[in-house]
Formats: structure tokens, C-alpha cells, sequence
């Protein structure tokens, strides 16, 4: 079964945004996706992966080493040969111990020759590519919270079984979950860049439409993929522009003004959601092709941004996404 | 061959159906991603033997048992065998070796979360088909989510006897056209109604249509794939009735026995049926098909509490609160602490070259191993606690007292996933006690529960204590310290049969409180009268539990109120 196309994903706007945001900028730092089984996430996330273009790494590296950061890599990492291998997608898999996350001790290299070597975990697998946690809800705390520290320093640090190790390890963490099965913790929350909601497609002509497109992938993987090539390229491109284009992108001073006093109406917690709605609003423009940040992008950004920020007020019925969309209202019209 | 006979099968609808599945699921096992088969039995076993030849002709079967691990499914380095062979043995995981074919998973309901996430990656990766054997009784023991959300048949054969038939092994199946543009929006609006939110499925349907006119050497699709595909695929999956609201007021659907009848007037029925829209047609297949325990729910949602539904939730957590290994540390094993071979040798190895050095032991086949090295398992003794929440509905007790008891439950909710405490709701009134909220940590699906609390009516504390009481008990079986918080005023009025006996069911109160004494459970007594009473006081002297007169509650006291309770049972 290949891979199904990015663009070829039926409706789930705002997740693809989303994904593209933080494709554009790393430093948003990670996308949780909320929502039922079967809505399409995880082929979303592994689609937008499969669609970047491959990259520049330095032969037998264990890390991912870029070629010209090899001063980087804890492994004598000289070699001048470079291959290029797809962007890393790691599924991390429910139930994953510390060892298989961080890396650990090579066992086989210690009993054979009684040397001490490291083992690289999946951090060092998803270095310059995607994370992928499944039901983020359920995973071990003491799991999540080390991965968000790296996610958040792009360093992995090892100090455990006799070793000390650091390697580099950026990757855009995607998690996804669902609220009915569990909440997560707010600092937790708060280290995702940005969050979204997807909803099954309630509208049948959309589940038609995907059906159609899930028969024809199952039949012809390939001519399904050629078919969306053009469309697939078409993203890539609007990446690879944006992401060139993102130092240009001007902020004027009134939105800056803006972003403070919105984060500050709706009670958002912390420095972060300014940041990260400062960024991901940058990215925006940057995507669309335009030179300046403008409210528009603003205004679309912040539930992404903001709404898993939002203090929970547990006698509160209103949703954080209605409660950004009030004070949007209240502040800009 | 099964079916080889007419198109419309009147056997036994159970078992055809189970056979039909198996035999879709044989044609591409990896299309379908596996199936599940519920009920244990010679009957069972036969049809497993008949899948595990039909998809072993090319492509491997393995059993994977209940008790494998990650490691040995992931595969990795053989210890006993590098051990004994002095080189590094490697050892492929059994997912590895399985890749292209199929595993068969015994008792599936109880298998771990971790190995269940596992495998359901390697489904993702498209090459791997499963099937699992559900050994479970209750509504709520069953395989994992994840496994069963990738899996297009859910079949249950608990109740068959006989296989009556056999599997035949396509050579290769016959082109079908794909679904046309119609049937697609039927399959749509037929999951739409029946409440089947994910999108995974409708594709399972699609393709289920498909193979089954493939199955009948079809060219093209039509009415019977259809409702072949309906009746498969979405029956078990149905959460809601078609027409809810009708049907509640009717007598519920026959059980599942009486279907034999169904069957065999199904020519009738065709007839009636043939003027009809097809999504009516459908809708019809699959509520035909609906199990059982469907209407259960239904029916614990209007008549009370559910045996079944207790755990249901919790469930999720089952492996979490029996302790989970959280590495080793180092120390001598015995007195119950097992060795952690792996990190024994772990530790044992960077030393190895010294140690043989040091024994003039040149050779590479011992492992020189000290005291220091020894490391033992360490588990987390995450003793979940739950607290039970059985609130007094009636009308005695004023309902703006039930106001703060919604805030309170509210309150503790929102410290749940900080304290990785859960919450249940209990309430009773009238004649009834019904299970508001079953263990959970969710936010969201609490408020749903709080928000629909009706009040007024009798007192059948007898009948909440009960429920409380069978909440508590599962919660324990489970691993968790339940608390039992009861919010009442302590007078009971009506009996558990309904009848309006206010002695009688002070009678049966006390029973039954006293049962919960017995059996060592925590139970709390909050007093939500206007004036603290001698009822409640005397019910709190039954259970051997606190009493908390609460004249002027608000939900903020009683939080602190039931938190210094617990924090007096730690110290």
C-alpha cells in the first residue's frame, strides 16, 4: 500500500494548514490533532511527510547528520559522501519505553567486545523529519515529558546507563488524541505549537468522495499517486517558497499590538501563545505569497494557536474555539 | 464452498454470516486488515483452522501468544543465545517474520496496550492481517480499539454449534467494477444514520461489496453486495438505532434467536421491500444485525445501571493500573523482587574485557557477572484511586444541593489528570439508580452526564448504594482504590423492588451498608439536608464510615472536605 497523497486528502483544512504552518516554520513547534478514530490524521501526517523532498544526509550517519553540521554528531561522523534519503516519519507506538525513545546502551556491542557504545532511540530516528504519537493521551507521562523537552531544546541528552551523549534531534512533533478518552495535562498542551479539531466529514458527498479516492488508491497505488503529482508538487513548491520567503515576511507594529491584545482578552496562559500565534501568523502570509503580516492571517491563526491555551473553566460550557471567536469579534469588527 | 447454493442464504443467520466474512476476509485478508471472532468453542477452532490453510497456501500465519512481549515482537538480540554461542544472535520479530501474511491472537480482550499499538503499526504499514480471538463474556471485555478500528469484520459466533460449511480458496478473484457513484452515497448515509463516525469502515464496506460479487462471479456490484457489505461491516458497529426516538416508544427489535423467523420470511419481505429507496433497504439489513449489547446500553441508559457498563471505560487503563515495569534499579532479587536479567547484563558488560583479564579467562564465552551488577524489576505501584460519586436525586433533598454536588464532581474532575484520580456518577431517584458517568478523567464527557441530571421523586438509597457498591467492586478487581462519596439526606422511602416502604427500605439500606462495611470499602457520608440529620448519621454509622454534616455546602467545602477524609486514610 503506498502512501496516499497529501492533496489528494479529502476536506480536514485546517489540519492540512496546520501541518503546512509548522512544515514552514519548525520553531512552531508541534501540532496536536484532536479528534475520533479514523478521521484521516495519521494519514495526513505521514502524506505531508512523504511529499517534502528528500535530504541531504551524511552517509552511514545514525543521526540524520546534515553535511555540513557533522560537528554535531556524537559518532565520528567524517565521511564526505552524502546520500539523500526521504524525511524520517517515526510513528512512535503506544507503550514505548524510555530506552526505545532516548537510545541506550548497545547490549550487543557491550557483551561482544565490552565496549561502551550508544544505541540511538527513535529521537535520533526522527531527527529533520516528523514525530508521530498516536493517542498522545495515553502514553506514559514520564515518556511525554521527556519527549517534549527535547521537542522543545532540539537536543537529545542522554545521561543514563554509564553513558553521556548528546545528539541533535529536530523534528515536528504531531500528536493526536481524543478528549473523550482522557485529558492531557495543560503544561503538556502548552508545549504544542498549535492545536486543531478535526471531525469526521459530516457531509456525505465528502465521505463519497473520499471513498471514491481510497478505491481508486487500493486498485492503482501508483496511478493514483501520478494522478496527484502535480498537486503534491504544487505543495511542495509552496513550501520550499514560503519557507525561503519567512525571513521577508514583515510584522507591522499594530500586529503585534493586535496579538498581545487578543491573547490577552481571551486569558491565554503564558508567553507562548503569543510566540507561537506571532509565527504561525508569519508562516501564513509567508504561504500565501504575501510580503506582510496582515489581520487576516491573524484572525485565522489564533484558534489554531490559542485554544488549547485557554484556561479551563470546568463551569464554563463555552468552547475555547467560541471563546477565541468572541473576543476576535469584540477586538477587530 | 459455502454458498455455492442461491444467493439468498437461509441458514442460520449467525454462522453464514461469520462464514461469509471469513471467507471476504480470505479473498484479501490485507484489503480488510483482519477479523474478529468472539466466543470461544470446537466451532471456532474449526474456522480458524480453515482461515490459517486458506491464507497459509502463500503467505505466512503466525500465532502470536498472549503472553508475548514488545521485545519479542519487535525482535532484537537473542540473549540466551548470544550467551551460550559467545557472538551476538540476533532474533527477528515475530511482526517481522509475520509481514505479508497474517497473525492469529488468542485471547485478544485481554491483550496488552502496548502490544495491541504495536501491531495495529504494523496493519498501517499494509502488509499485515490479523485475527483475533475474543475470549470475552461481558459487554465490556473486548480487544483493543485500535485493533478493532483497523479490522473490518466483527463477528460474533458465541452462539453457534455447528460451522456448516467450509472456506473455499479463490484462485483468483474476478474483476469487479468499483461502486458506482450511488451506491458510495447510500454506504455514506446508511453509516451516517447508524452513527458510525469513522471514516475507515465505509471503505471497509466498499470493499466488502466488492468482494462479495466478486465472490458470486459478478462483473459489477448490486442490491444483495450492498446489503451483504451493510449488514458485515456496519451491524457491529451501529451506536445508534435508525430512528431512535420511534423506537424507544415500540417494543425493542427481536433478540437475536428469534431471527431464524426473520430469515425465512425474508422472501416476503423482498417483495414488500423491493418499492422502497435502497438506503431504506439498507438501513433494515443492518439493524438485523445489530448485537446485542447495543440494546444493553440503550436499555442501561433508561432503566439503570448496567452490570456490564461499570468497566467499560476503565478499561483502557487496565494494564497501567496493574503496574507497569518502570525499569530496574540495582539490587539483590528475592523477597518477591525478580531479576532484570537485560539490565544485570547491562551492567555487567562494559566490564567484561577487565573481568576476564583479571579471572585469566581469555575465552569469550562467560559472562563475568558481580554482585553490583545484579538489578531487579522495579513496578509502578500506581494505585489508581476512583471516587464514586453516588448523589440523592430526590426531591427531599433540595435541588440546589444537587447543584453543588454536580460542582463538586466537577471540581474533583478538573484535579483528575493531575492526581490520575477518575470519577464516577451514581444517581438515584424514583425508583431507579442509573450510572451517569462510568470511571473516567474526561472533562468533556462528564459535563455531558452532569448536565443531564433530572431531579425529584423518591428515595431509593438502597438501590444506590447497590450500584455504588457494584462500581467499587469492579474498580477493585481492576486495581483501584475506589472511595465511595454518598451525597444523600439519608432518608430512604422506596424499596428496591419500587414499592414505598419507608421502614422496609431503611431495612434494606442498612443490609446492604452494612455489606459495604463488610467488605472493607471506603464509604464517606455528606449529609446535604438543610439541618444535619439522624438518618444520615445512623447510615454513616452503618458503613463504618465518616460523616460530614454539610448544612451550607458549597462545592468548594466539599471538595476540601472529602480530600482531608482521604488524606487522614493515607497518613
Amino acid at each position: 500500500m503506498g502512501i496516499f497523497p497529501f492533496s489528494a486528502i479529502v476536506g480536514q483544512d485546517e489540519m492540512k494548514l496546520a501541518l503546512l504552518v509548522a512544515a514552514v516554520d519548525a520553531r512552531i513547534g508541534g501540532v496536536m490533532i484532536f479528534g475520533d478514530r479514523g478521521t484521516g490524521k495519521s494519514t495526513a501526517a505521514r502524506a505531508l511527510a512523504a511529499t517534502l523532498p528528500p535530504i541531504r544526509v551524511v552517509e552511514n550517519c545514525r543521526f540524520n547528520c546534515e553535511p555540513e553540521a557533522q560537528q554535531d554528531c556524537p559518532d565520528p561522523c567524517t565521511s564526505k559522501r552524502v546520500r539523500k534519503m526521504a524525511v524520517p516519519f517515526v510513528d512512535l507506538p503506544l507503550g514505548s519505553t524510555e530506552d526505545r525513545v532516548l537510545g541506550t546502551l548497545d547490549l550487543e556491542r557491550a557483551l561482544a567486545h565490552g565496549e561502551k557504545h550508544f544505541e540511538p532511540g527513535l529521537l535520533a530516528k526522527a531527527h529533520r523529519g516528523f514525530l508521530y504519537i498516536d493517542e498522545i493521551n495515553l502514553l506514559e507521562d514520564h515518556v511525554v515529558d521527556l519527549l517534549l523537552d527535547v521537542a522543545a531544546s532540539g537536543e537529545n541528552l542522554v545521561e543514563r546507563d554509564g553513558l553521556s551523549i548528546r545528539h541533535p534531534a529536530r523534528f515536528v512533533l504531531i500528536g493526536s488524541g481524543n478528549p473523550e478518552e482522557g485529558e492531557l495535562r495543560p503544561q503538556l498542551l502548552d508545549r504544542f505549537g498549535l492545536s486543531v479539531e478535526v471531525r469526521t466529514p459530516e457531509a456525505i458527498e465528502e465521505r463519497v468522495e473520499i471513498m471514491r479516492r481510497c478505491d481508486a488508491q487500493e486498485r492503482s497505488a501508483v496511478k493514483f499517486a501520478a494522478k496527484w503529482k502535480s498537486a503534491d508538487g504544487k505543495v511542495l513548491r509552496q513550501i520550499a517558497r514560503a519557507k525561503k520567503a519567512l525571513a521577508n515576511v514583515k510584522t507591522p507594529a499594530q500586529i503585534l499590538k493586535d496579538t498581545a491584545a487578543l491573547c490577552k482578552t481571551v486569558g491565554a496562559d503564558g508567553l507562548r501563545g503569543e510566540l507561537t500565534l506571532m509565527r504561525g501568523a508569519r508562516a501564513l502570509a509567508a504561504l500565501q505569497g504575501d510580503d506582510k503580516v496582515t489581520r487576516a492571517h491573524l484572525t485565522q491563526m489564533a484558534p489554531l494557536s490559542l485554544r488549547h491555551r485557554l484556561r479551563r473553566d470546568v463551569l464554563d460550557e463555552t468552547g475555547s474555539t467560541v471563546r477565541i471567536e468572541l473576543a476576535i469579534k469584540e477586538l477587530f469588527s | 464452498m459455502i454458498l455455492t447454493q442461491d444467493r439468498t442464504d437461509t441458514r442460520e443467520p449467525d454462522i453464514s454470516d461469520t462464514l461469509l466474512a471469513a471467507q471476504l476476509f480470505l479473498q484479501s485478508p490485507h484489503a480488510f486488515g483482519g477479523i474478529c471472532l468472539r466466543g470461544y468453542g470446537p466451532v471456532r477452532d474449526e474456522l480458524v483452522a480453515q482461515l490459517q490453510t486458506g491464507i497459509a497456501k502463500n503467505r505466512p500465519v503466525i500465532k502470536i501468544p498472549a503472553s508475548a512481549d514488545s521485545e519479542r515482537l519487535l525482535g532484537g538480540i537473542d540473549l540466551t543465545a548470544t550467551l551460550a554461542q559467545g557472538r551476538s544472535v540476533h532474533r527477528r520479530g515475530l511482526l517481522t517474520e509475520a509481514a505479508g501474511g497474517a497473525v492469529i491472537l488468542p485471547m485478544a480482550e485481554r491483550m496488552a496496550e502496548d502490544v495491541a499499538a504495536h501491531i495495529a503499526q504494523a496493519m498501517d504499514m499494509g502488509d499485515l492481517a490479523v485475527i483475533l480471538l475474543d475470549d470475552g463474556i461481558e459487554a465490556d471485555e473486548a480487544p483493543p480499539k485500535v485493533l478493532m478500528e483497523r479490522i473490518a469484520f466483527h463477528c460474533n459466533m458465541s452462539a453457534a454449534r455447528e460451522l456448516g460449511g467450509e472456506l473455499s480458496i479463490m484462485p483468483a478473484a474476478p474483476k469487479v467494477r468499483p461502486l458506482t457513484k450511488k451506491q458510495r452515497h447510500d454506504l455514506a448515509a446508511t453509516a451516517a444514520v447508524l452513527g458510525i463516525v469513522s471514516v475507515r469502515p465505509l471503505l471497509f464496506a466498499q470493499n466488502a461489496a466488492r468482494a462479495h460479487a466478486a465472490l458470486y462471479g459478478q462483473a459489477k456490484t448490486d442490491e444483495v453486495d450492498m446489503q451483504a457489505a451493510v449488514r458485515l461491516i456496519f451491524g457491529p458497529r451501529a451506536t445508534q438505532l435508525p430512528n431512535a426516538q420511534e423506537d424507544l416508544e415500540e417494543p425493542p427489535p427481536p433478540p437475536p434467536e428469534d431471527r431464524s423467523d426473520n430469515d425465512t420470511s425474508d422472501a416476503d419481505d423482498e417483495e414488500s421491500t423491493q418499492n422502497m429507496p435502497p438506503e431504506d433497504m439498507l438501513l433494515e439489513a443492518a439493524a438485523a444485525a445489530i448485537p446485542p449489547h447495543i440494546l444493553e446500553q440503550i436499555d442501561g441508559q433508561m432503566h439503570g445501571i448496567s452490570k456490564g457498563q461499570a468497566g467499560r471505560s476503565g478499561q483502557k487503563q487496565k494494564s497501567a493500573q496493574r503496574g507497569r515495569p518502570l525499569g530496574s534499579r540495582p539490587g539483590i532479587p528475592g523477597h518477591g523482587r525478580k531479576l532484570a536479567l537485560i539490565d544485570t547484563l547491562r551492567a555487567a558488560a562494559p566490564w567484561q574485557t577487565i573481568r576476564r583479564q583479571a579471572a585469566g579467562d581469555p575465552g569469550r564465552s562467560t559472562v563475568h557477572i558481580r554482585k553490583s551488577d545484579l538489578h531487579v524489576r522495579h513496578y509502578e505501584q500506581r494505585r489508581e484511586s476512583l471516587t464514586i460519586f453516588a448523589v440523592d436525586a430526590s426531591g427531599s433533598s433540595a435541588l440546589a444541593r444537587l447543584a453543588e454536588a454536580k460542582g463538586a464532581v466537577e471540581l474533583m474532575l478538573a484535579e483528575a489528570y493531575v492526581k490520575r484520580a477518575q470519577v464516577a456518577l451514581v444517581a438515584f431517584r424514583q425508583a431507579e439508580a442509573s450510572l451517569l458517568l462510568p470511571p473516567t478523567r474526561s472533562l468533556t464527557r462528564a459535563r455531558r452526564a452532569l448536565s443531564a441530571l433530572p431531579g425529584g421523586g423518591g428515595t431509593p438509597l438502597a438501590l444506590g448504594l447497590l450500584a455504588a457498591r457494584g462500581l467499587a467492586e469492579a474498580a477493585l478487581k481492576r486495581g483501584q482504590t475506589p472511595t465511595i462519596v454518598l451525597l444523600t439526606d439519608g432518608k430512604a422511602n422506596v424499596m428496591m423492588d419500587g414499592s414505598a416502604d419507608r421502614k422496609g427500605a431503611m431495612e434494606e439500606v442498612q443490609q446492604i451498608a452494612q455489606g459495604i462495611a463488610a467488605q472493607g470499602l471506603n464509604a464517606i457520608t455528606l449529609d446535604i439536608s438543610p439541618r444535619p440529620r439522624a438518618e444520615a448519621a445512623q447510615l454513616a454509622d452503618w458503613l463504618r464510615g465518616k460523616y460530614l454534616p454539610l448544612p451550607r455546602a458549597n462545592s468548594a467545602a466539599m471538595v476540601q472536605a472529602i480530600e482531608s477524609v482521604n488524606e487522614g486514610q493515607k497518613a
